[in-house]
């Protein structure tokens, strides 16, 4: 249902959630039925709700891995797709930089697929560490 | 996590009853594959029928449950939804399981074996 971006074109989602496995499905939930989202074909959906997921427990895992915090997560519907901004207060990436998101290598990985799908399901990832925050933008192509 | 299994000769069929396998839940789903499958057939069809979603996490433990076990047992997959069938082809998992279009197929697939 395409209604909300029809008269909203440039409707735009904020969600804070706490930075764990159990509050990241239910965020994806909120996410999902949000109004940036009506605009998206099923197919489209999926695949941002898939970016979204591995963004946000990697954010979970790995910037907050010595103790809790928050996400914050700002969606808008525009022509190229979905643009996302993922903001938290964790640890800086490594190197200061997102993985490259190679494909494992290995014959039967049973990790390493998240930032390969990040990275092939994105456009237009930008990294910054500005005050404190992580800031992560992306567009999820329509 | 829910799953139901059926037992016939040679197959061991687990049916998962959510609809995810994600980050919240990956770790729990293997140890109950580890306690479903310890005395399996050689083969374990899991139908993947009713998860309409997969993540990294889940797909990284339907991997270690393919190796928990190895070598004599196999794990195959039936019934990918959309979103689980994409995550399987991005990553090229599914050209490394053996996927039945439906967990009927799987079983027929089986008689020879």
């Amino acid at each position: 249902m395409a209604l909300a971006a029809d008269i909203f074109p440039d409707i735009t989602f904020r969600l804070a959630l706490a930075a764990d496995p159990v509050a990241v499905r239910t965020g994806l939930a909120r996410i999902v039925a949000s109004g940036p989202f009506a605009a998206l074909s099923a197919d489209h959906r999926a695949t941002a709700e898939i970016v979204l997921a591995e963004v946000l427990n990697n954010i979970a895992e790995h910037a907050y891995s010595s103790g809790p915090g928050d996400i914050l997560i700002q969606l808008a519907a525009i022509p190229a797709g979905l643009e996302c901004q993922i903001a938290d207060r964790g640890r800086e990436m490594p190197g200061g930089s997102p993985p490259d998101g190679v494909l494992p290598q290995e014959d039967l990985p049973e990790g390493g697929f998240g930032w390969y799908l990040i990275r092939s399901l994105t456009r237009g990832l930008t990294y910054q560490r500005k005050d404190g925050q992580n800031l992560l933008h992306f567009v999820i192509p329509a | 996590m829910q799953l139901q299994t059926q037992t016939r000769p040679k197959v061991l069929s687990v049916l998962v009853l959510n609809d995810r396998i994600d980050a919240a839940s990956a770790i729990q789903f293997k140890e109950q594959m580890r306690d479903l499958t310890q005395s399996a057939g050689p083969r374990v069809v899991l139908d993947l029928g009713r998860v309409q979603f997969l993540d990294s996490s889940g797909l990284g433990a339907i991997v270690a449950v393919r190796k928990l076990l190895a070598p004599d047992r196999v794990l195959e997959l039936s019934s990918l939804t959309p979103t689980v069938e994409k995550v399987f082809r991005l990553t090229r998992m599914d050209s490394i399981f053996t996927i039945h279009p439906s967990h009927a197929v799987a079983i027929a697939n089986g008689t020879g074996g």
